[in-house]
């Protein structure tokens, strides 16, 4: 029998709580795996081995007294070094937030504690979610599992080699234009980037505030359904999260999409996509339209904006999220400040990296007097274009399917020179953040030196349900599961 | 739209807290130039008659109740500061005692 | 030449909610330092905020009363700015959609009335304090201020003189007190008032340079410093000098204003739209519900005063300082045949009483009905004024009704006729040299026996009837 690091959430929430194994054998499989394999991926910035095994011990504990146990009873996951946890440090993958202890527990992480999940450590991310690539984590270097020469994608990139290198099943990490989808289309996993407003923001270190979510990433669809079921919903301490009753993820799954309206942006299938990626992705919206999908050509006129819109958006809203690290409260002070003025000058130019620095700057500046009009508020004016772009295109179908990158994973430093090289790599993704509504990633195959492909789904706000089931039916005719790369 | 100057960059580090070196300036320079060009394209569109989207769902009046919640304890309120005494944060003292305000 | 100044005001008032604008952290002014925090007011990462809805009522209730526009969508900012009295390097305040907007208040300068326009009144949240005696080269943060409720207050440059600005802030005062939405207390920073200033030649439309006078600690401090400001400033211009916009403190031992720091080129405070919090909609129906549980405000409140109990102006201006006096005279005058006597007694004797007592009106013993009835023992004729005020000491301790006390204390007035021409009778013939004097035509000296006989019923005589009894037995 395939061990234990090798299962779906699913099957091994079904084989804990019915017995069949006990939660400490399970957490003990996927330590034994990072320490096995971690050291070449570079995942986890802390494995909370003890911590791990005493929720284990606990959850088993439940089940001996025949006491009812949580819908992660024992699933072993990982979370991004910026959703707050009490346990461990809380770093952002940076220098300023070394070490740094929050007091309190994210909401997300008190659903996950609450429906006994068992978490195993933090995951690596680029500085604060400001990357592509992974590359501008002040704590370590990631590397994809399927090839340890290139990145995992980003901002999220601990969190999809975790998943990918079977290091946890499951690994929550955030979507501010792209960070889960994009790392999972370059490791091969399922990342889905729920609505905006659908999962609470409290205590998830903000980017940028209006387009933040967590999301899970998985091995399967039905574990990320599975993982929505848990952290969805409305929480009085985010002004932001939508007031919708519960909903269970899972009820589509399964069902027929006969007759279901697929819609293929005419603007995703350009020149600037690899001819690999288009292929396997053509090749994807053809298994869904044999299941009785109907494919049809829509527009989304305003996608050229996207980039643009974006990055001024996310820098102008991270260039006041970041000012609260000043040295004062929590995290690095430079040791020789003689005066308030210099304690943030020296703290912030020594503890933010190079990419965070400059996004403050382009997001001071957008933001700055005579600025204003011309950059943010003429931002936000093509943003409403780009929202009335999806809400045109869902009259013509229920659901869109476009590549989720360009291209594969590109190899370590290709682009860390040239920043607006590496924005332009977000161009698939950043589109759904900005509309506020759902995208997942899943795989789609692999390109002929083994990379892995991922393709995108949209669905309006608020249907993750539909967007699920269609990955669903993809995933069970599709044919092409990965497996685990071959990690010595 | 504009160019970046060094000076635009000094005076943006400075609203920022950033300590920009010669060579940070430099690259910035040429950095947010490439970037602010490239984002030049949104002039193209005609956007006078639409109205800006600030947030990412239509949500108006999310309120809390007037009621007291537990605070932190001040230990671990103050567990995290680089320097603090049983009471206060510390910072290098303030001489201009104006400054902030709201 | 002549000059004339031009002043507006920002007044930021604390409102007394009980939690703060954001956060469930109490308000309690008394707490130690950093105590009233959690990881919303200290900016922690990954903590939101929530508007407190008390908040925005109360904003508006201040916004209805100052003749304020309300707006129907208004949206909170976040103000960009590096200081250690922020916990997260942005104030979260209203920019260009504030709650209330183009008010006003009618101020009165020795009978004069005039308009002060309100250019906004805006909700924001309020910052922390920084300690700078902890010695060692540092200086301390406490952020238990640090996002209690604000709103400030703007006017218009409309304001004249010292004394238009006194008027300003005594009204704006009193009627905050009057909605009970801040208890104003200026000691512990919950109103603080800044004074824009600048003067212009007489006649003349264009502004001069301004300088914001801030940190005052009392209205007479605010008085003082912009008396003080604006001679300064004519000094400099006559001096032909220039005045630089600034910031002045007013060192209140000296009597003068003092440049805190010259305006770094205005500053740049990147508003935006707050993320993390969604737009408020005040509706017709939420403003009416709050205009319906607004009580009557001081200047109506004098108005129907003087009108319904033809009380003089300053009376019914004394008696309205505060809502709790006019309260306790409307209820004693109800029930007294003379509105004026009971403000009088109120005015009189009971606020001597109070202030010496260092009491307070609203917790005092005596009730406005045992105030009321003790009114109406002086119109029986039960007891006289002068005993009266004995009584009302009496009922200032011990809280008793008048009616036991006098009777008690045997106060009852004598208007027994038989007795008292026993008692003129003898008192007469005690003095017959006075007698004498009367009757050679001296009369005043009839004072002095009234003053015998009342000594001899130790005050308790009726002195109508006494005066009558003895003119009768004097001339027979
Ligand atoms: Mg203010
Ligand atoms: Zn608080």
């Amino acid at each position: 029998m395939s061990p234990w690091y090798e299962k779906s959430a699913f099957e091994i929430r079904e084989a804990v709580a019915s017995g069949a194994v006990s939660a400490r054998a399970v957490t003990e499989s996927f330590l034994a795996r990072i320490d096995a394999v971690d050291a070449q991926v570079g995942a986890y910035t802390q494995v909370w081995r003890d911590e791990a095994l005493a929720q284990a011990d606990a959850v088993d504990a439940k089940i001996a007294a025949g006491e009812p146990v949580g819908a992660l009873a024992g699933v072993p996951i990982s979370l991004k070094e910026l959703i707050c946890t009490q346990a461990g440090e809380t770093t952002c993958s940076s220098k300023i937030l070394a070490g740094f202890q929050s007091p309190y527990d994210a909401t997300v992480t008190q659903k996950l504690l609450a429906d006994d999940a068992v978490v195993l450590g933090k995951v690596n991310m680029d500085e604060f979610a400001m990357g592509s690539s992974t590359e501008n984590s002040a704590v370590q270097k990631t590397a994809n599992p399927w090839d340890l020469s290139r990145v995992p994608g980003g901002s999220s990139g601990g969190s999809a080699a975790s998943v990918a290198s079977a290091t946890s099943a499951i690994s929550f990490g955030s979507d501010t234009g792209g960070s889960i989808r994009q790392p999972a289309a370059f490791c091969g996993c399922v990342g889905l980037k729920p609505t905006y407003g659908r999962v609470s923001r409290y205590g998830l270190v903000a980017f940028a505030s209006s387009l933040d979510q967590i999301g899970p990433l998985t091995r399967d669809v039905r574990d990320a359904a599975l993982a929505m079921n848990v952290i969805s919903g409305k929480d009085p301490r985010d002004a932001t999260s939508a007031d919708l009753p519960a909903e269970d993820f899972t009820k589509k799954l399964g069902a027929s999409i006969a007759g279901l309206k697929i819609g293929l942006p005419k603007e995703y299938f350009v020149d600037a996509l690899g001819s690999e990626v288009r292929t396997l992705v053509e090749k994807a919206t053809k298994v869904l339209e044999e299941q009785g999908a109907e494919i049809v050509e829509v527009s989304l006129p305003h996608t050229e904006y996207a980039v643009s819109v974006y990055y001024i958006v996310a820098p102008a809203e991270a260039s006041a999220n970041l000012a609260r690290f000043d040295g004062v409260r929590y995290g690095f002070r430079h040791p020789d400040a003689k005066n308030v003025t210099e304690m943030y000058v020296k703290s912030k130019s020594e503890g933010f990296g190079e990419e965070v620095q400059r996004r403050i700057m382009l997001g001071t500046y957008v933001l700055s007097s005579g600025y204003y009009d011309a950059y943010y508020l003429k931002a936000q004016k093509v943003r409403t274009l780009i929202t009335r772009d999806f809400d045109e295109a869902f009259k013509a179908c229920d659901i869109i399917l476009t590549p989720t990158t360009p291209s594969t994973a590109f190899a370590m430093g290709e682009k860390s020179s040239d920043p607006l090289e590496m924005y332009l790599n977000d161009i698939f993704t950043i589109s759904a953040n900005l509309a506020g509504i759902p995208g997942i990633s899943l795989p789609c195959g692999k390109s002929a030196s083994g990379l892995p492909v991922g393709f995108q789904l949209l669905s309006k706000a608020f249907d993750e349900a539909t967007l699920l089931q269609t990955a669903y039916c993809y995933e069970q005719h599709g044919g092409n599961d990965l497996g685990l790369p071959a990690l010595s | 739209m504009s160019t970046i100057t060094r000076s635009d960059v000094a005076y943006v580090a400075g609203l920022a807290q950033l300590d920009m070196d010669e060579a940070a300036t430099e690259r910035l320079v040429d950095e947010m130039n490439s970037i602010l060009d490239y984002m030049a394209k949104l002039n193209e569109l005609d956007t006078d008659a639409v109205e800006p989207m600030m947030h990412a769902m239509a949500l108006t009046n999310v309120f809390r109740e007037d009621e007291v919640a537990p605070s932190l304890p001040r230990e671990l309120a103050l567990r995290g500061a680089p320097v603090h005494d049983e009471e206060y944060f510390m910072v290098p003292k303030i001489l201009d005692a104006e400054g902030g305000g709201a | 030449m002549e000059y004339e100044a031009v002043i507006g005001m920002e007044v930021h008032v604390q409102l007394n909610c009980k939690s703060k604008v954001f956060c469930g952290c109490s308000t309690n002014f008394d707490a130690p330092a950093n105590t009233n925090v959690c990881p919303v007011c200290l900016g922690m990462p990954g903590a939101m905020p929530v508007l407190n809805r008390e908040m925005v009522t109360k904003s508006v209730a201040v916004g209805l009363a100052l003749g304020c526009t309300i707006s129907r969508w208004s949206k909170m900012d976040r103000k960009n700015y590096f200081y250690p009295d922020q916990s997260k390097n942005y104030q979260i305040s209203q920019y260009d959609l504030p709650i209330n907007h183009d008010g006003f208040l009618d101020i009165d300068v020795d009978g004069k009335k005039k308009r002060i326009g309100i250019t906004r009144a805006h909700m924001e949240e309020d910052t922390a304090r920084n300690t700078h005696t902890l010695g060692g080269g540092q200086s301390g943060v406490d952020f238990n201020r640090c996002g209690l409720p604000l709103l400030e207050i703007v006017t218009e440059p409309d304001i004249r003189s010292a004394d238009e600005a006194y008027a300003y802030l005594t009204e704006l005062k009193q009627i905050l007190q009057y909605l009970e939405v801040s208890d104003c207390s200026m000691e512990e920073g919950k109103l603080r008032a800044e004074a824009n200033i600048s003067v212009r030649p007489v006649g003349t439309e264009p502004f001069g340079t301004k300088t914001e006078v801030k940190n005052v600690a009392s209205f007479s401090g605010t008085y003082k410093a912009i008396e003080f400001e604006i001679a300064r400033q004519i000094q400099v211009l006559n001096d032909g000098g220039k005045i630089i916009q600034e910031t002045r403190g007013w060192d209140d031992d000296r009597g003068v204003t003092f440049s805190q720091r010259a305006k770094e080129s205005a500053h740049d405070y990147r508003y935006f739209p707050e993320p993390d919090l969604v737009p408020i909609v005040v509706d017709e129906a939420w403003e009416a519900a709050i205009k319906e549980g607004q009580p009557e405000l001081p200047t109506p409140r004098r108005t129907r005063l003087i009108e319904t109990f033809g009380l003089s102006a300053y009376d019914a201006g004394v008696l309205t300082q505060t809502r709790a006096m006019a309260d306790y005279f409307e209820a004693t005058a109800a029930e007294v045949p003379d509105a004026k006597k009971a403000a009088n007694w109120i005015m009189g004797d009971l606020q001597a009483l109070i202030t010496q007592e260092e009491g307070d009106l609203s917790t005092i013993k005596i009730t406005p009905l045992q105030l009321a009835s003790m009114i109406n023992l002086i119109e029986d004729g039960t007891i006289s004024g002068k005993i009266a005020k004995e009584v009302l000491v009496d009922m200032f301790q011990t809280g008793n009704d008048p009616k036991a006390i006098v009777e008690a204390k045997g106060l009852v007035q004598i208007s027994d006729t038989g007795e008292l021409e026993q008692m003129i009778a003898a008192v007469l013939e005690k003095n017959p040299a006075q007698v004498e004097e009367f009757r050679s035509g001296k009369e005043k000296v009839i004072g002095f026996l009234v003053g015998q006989v009342m000594q001899a019923t130790k005050g308790k005589a009726n002195p109508k009837m006494v005066n009558e009894i003895l003119r009768k037995q004097l001339s027979t």
